[in-house]
């Protein structure tokens, strides 16, 4: 099972002939993702070569679903052009949309998120995220393949390092999937999305959420968890020390007055009775202590 | 990025947005300068990108200019919550009848754009929004439609603004959601917007905040970056392309990616309660690559700063290997020699580490210690930052 990504998970590379698209088509073949081909509008026609995969590139995605039978794309274009490709793939109904892409203006992403919404028919997750992983089925994004391998744990985190430095904390045990979300202001799946389909997904039996300063993403995911969420949750917040008004690296991760505080976001995970980690290590605690491993 | 009120009045007038006429200063005499030349009663506002300067003592009236600029004179200098007034704008000053709240901004919770507006403006609107939220009518926009001509006048109705300004102010947010949109504005907030004596609607004060993702496309606003409110080492840092963040204790901080560097922060300051409440000193993300270049100007800039007692240097390898940091360490360390002076904690994990380690073993620089976990490395660092 594992959520959003699967052993029938079929990819397309938007942007794979660019030196990050083609870097990152190599890193996901190695890691044994099902990768058929690519878009790069103006390229249709040429075949890319990697490692001995000949990889077809067309024009539009639409293109490409007819030709390949994919069901997922993973987007690397450059934040200028990041908008209309994503535009591009919600038009074809691509089922699947994983934007990597750091730096879209806020402008774009809010516009293709509600263009995604008008048409129902795509989930998109980022931008400005790494990806997901679901270990020994398919990997799509920018973790790390060899971290850990499949197993009981759902994650679904804002922060791309952090993601892995927990799957690393409990790579003894495994993951179904490892969602990573993104940092943006706005994002195509939530927490809260990621939360419910680990609850409904046979094969995770706990979950890890990780959080971050700004916004209420997390006091939302609290208030779902404690009405919808059956299995065992663990959760971190990073960005105690963050002060007010300063931008932590991530465009959402900004404190304002009083809203979007780690301790906030805290209280309201242990309230939702999510027990709470200090550190990375002890959230990874934990999760063993539940799991009884 | 937040722009000071005169920059967001500047652009309010670009987009046809209703201003009344001002000028900035610098000095007095300045002062006394745009005075004479708006004419008449005016206000002097200090310039500062923090919210209640009017209760602090920062916006006056003047009868003439002369008095603008003894005005600008008291204001010019001051401190208002930790932030100096280098600038003041002169403004006319308008006989108001009544005042309004007018604000679009992106609303991160649901996803989508809003519009903000009530008919009790001036006060702090987070009061009103608490106190009497009926008074504040919030209404989602789409940011694939945008605002039309009848979906502003459907919002002026929705927040019962009075016939006789309905239709100036749907013309007003029309034309805010063209600054909004056309200059990739996160938020723009008028408040007041008010109704002078005379009929007329003008927003009186605003303000903008800018995406910063979008530099790439809106070229006029690199000129509306304020130089002179960062930090020295921020700028340093800000011209090698390294994102920092300068704070307040002495455990200077290198990491790989925002939510870990964030996170090692917190841990720092958790182990720090035992070490004297020692805390981190920055935040520095050196993100995805790590070259030696990139750690010695990370390392050059943490150990530039006086504050800094210990540095933890906190890397788990991804994509990036933890070969190619710790090379990146120790020719950092060669770049900087002399200059390199203080201890430093190395905690490498993931991609590589074995190889890492190794290097870093090798090398046995004797500012460097290396600790196996990001706690252990933690509490390393602190206690070494209390002694």
């Amino acid at each position: 099972m594992a959520i959003f990504l699967n052993e029938n998970s079929v990819v397309i590379v938007q942007g794979m002939t660019g030196s990050e698209g083609t870097k990152h088509t190599r890193r996901m073949l190695t890691s044994g993702t099902k990768i058929v081909g690519g878009v790069t509008p103006g390229k249709g026609g040429q075949i890319v070569d990697i490692d001995g995969h000949q990889l077809p590139v067309f024009n539009t995605v639409a293109e490409a679903m007819s030709a390949t039978g994919a069901n997922t794309s993973v987007v690397f274009v450059p934040p200028k052009f990041a908008k209309a490709a994503v535009i591009d793939a919600v038009d074809a109904a691509m089922p699947l949309v994983v934007v990597i892409t750091e730096g879209i203006p806020v402008h774009d992403s809010a516009s293709f998120y509600a263009y995604s919404l008008s048409k129902g028919t795509t989930r998109i997750i980022g931008p400005n995220c790494p990806g997901l992983i679901s270990p020994g089925k398919s990997n799509v994004g920018i973790i790390p393949a060899d971290i850990t391998g499949a197993g009981p744990i759902g994650l679904v985190s804002k922060s791309g390092t952090l993601t892995y430095q927990m799957m690393y904390e409990l790579r003894d045990i495994g993951f179904s999937t490892a969602v990573g979300i993104g940092g943006d202001p706005v994002i195509g799946t939530t927490h809260i999305d990621c939360l419910r389909a680990f609850q409904d997904d046979p094969e995770t039996t706990a979950i890890v959420m990780i959080g971050e300063i700004g916004g209420d993403a997390e006091e939302r995911a609290a208030a779902f968890i404690a009405e919808y969420v059956t299995k065992p949750v663990v959760g971190y917040v990073a960005g105690f020390t963050a002060p007010e008004g300063k931008t932590m690296g991530h465009a959402g991760a900004i404190v304002s007055g009083s809203s979007g505080t780690a301790q906030g976001k805290k209280d309201a995970l242990e309230a939702a009775g999510v027990k709470v980690g200090q550190t990375p290590s002890e959230t990874a605690q934990l999760l063993r202590d539940i799991l009884g491993r | 990025m937040d722009l000071f009120e005169y920059q967001a009045r500047d652009l309010f007038e670009k987009h046809g947005v209703p201003v009344l006429a001002a000028a900035i200063a610098t000095t007095p005499e300045e002062a006394e300068h745009a005075a004479t030349k708006i004419g008449g009663k005016v206000v002097v506002k200090a310039q500062v990108k923090v919210g209640g300067r009017g209760k602090a003592g920062g916006v006056k009236l003047a009868e003439n200019a002369v008095d603008a600029r003894e005005k600008a004179s008291a204001i010019l200098g001051m401190d208002i919550k930790g932030h100096e007034v280098r600038t003041v704008m002169i403004a006319a000053a308008a006989p108001i009848e009544s005042e309004y709240y007018l604000a679009i901004l992106l609303d991160r919770s649901n996803r989508t754009f809003l519009v903000m507006a009530s008919v009790s403006g001036g006060m702090d609107i987070e009061e009103v929004a608490h106190t009497a939220p009926e008074k504040l009518a919030k209404i989602p926009v789409s940011a694939v439609d945008g605002i039309s001509a009848a979906k502003a006048k459907e919002i002026v109705a929705a927040a019962n603004f009075p016939s006789d300004v309905a239709d100036q102010v749907a013309d007003v947010l029309l034309k805010l959601w063209e600054v909004f949109q056309s200059e990739d504005a996160t938020l723009v907030e008028v408040n007041p917007l008010v109704k002078t004596s005379d009929g007329k609607v003008i927003a009186l004060d605003g303000k903008i905040t800018l995406d910063d993702n979008a530099e790439f496309r809106q070229p006029d606003h690199a000129a509306l970056v304020d130089h002179a409110a960062a930090n020295a080492l921020e700028a340093a840092a800000k011209e090698k392309n390294l994102n920092y963040v300068k704070l307040e204790g002495e455990v200077g901080i290198i990491g790989n990616g925002a939510g870990l560097v964030m996170s090692t922060l917190d841990v720092v300051a958790y182990a720090g309660k035992k070490h004297g409440g020692v805390q981190p000193a920055n935040f520095l993300d050196i993100g995805g690559g790590a070259s030696a270049q990139i750690m010695a100007d990370g390392l050059s800039i943490i150990l530039g700063d006086s504050d800094v007692k210990s540095v933890f240097v906190n890397v788990f390898g991804g994509i990036t290997a933890c070969d190619a940091v710790a090379t990146g360490i120790v020719q950092a360390l060669e770049l900087l020699g002399a200059k390199a002076t203080k201890p430093i904690v190395v905690r490498l994990d993931g991609n590589n580490v074995v190889e890492g380690r190794a290097i870093l073993s090798k090398a046995a620089h004797p500012l460097i210690e290396q600790v196996d976990t990001m706690d252990g490395a933690a509490n390393r660092a602190a206690e070494l930052a209390a002694k």
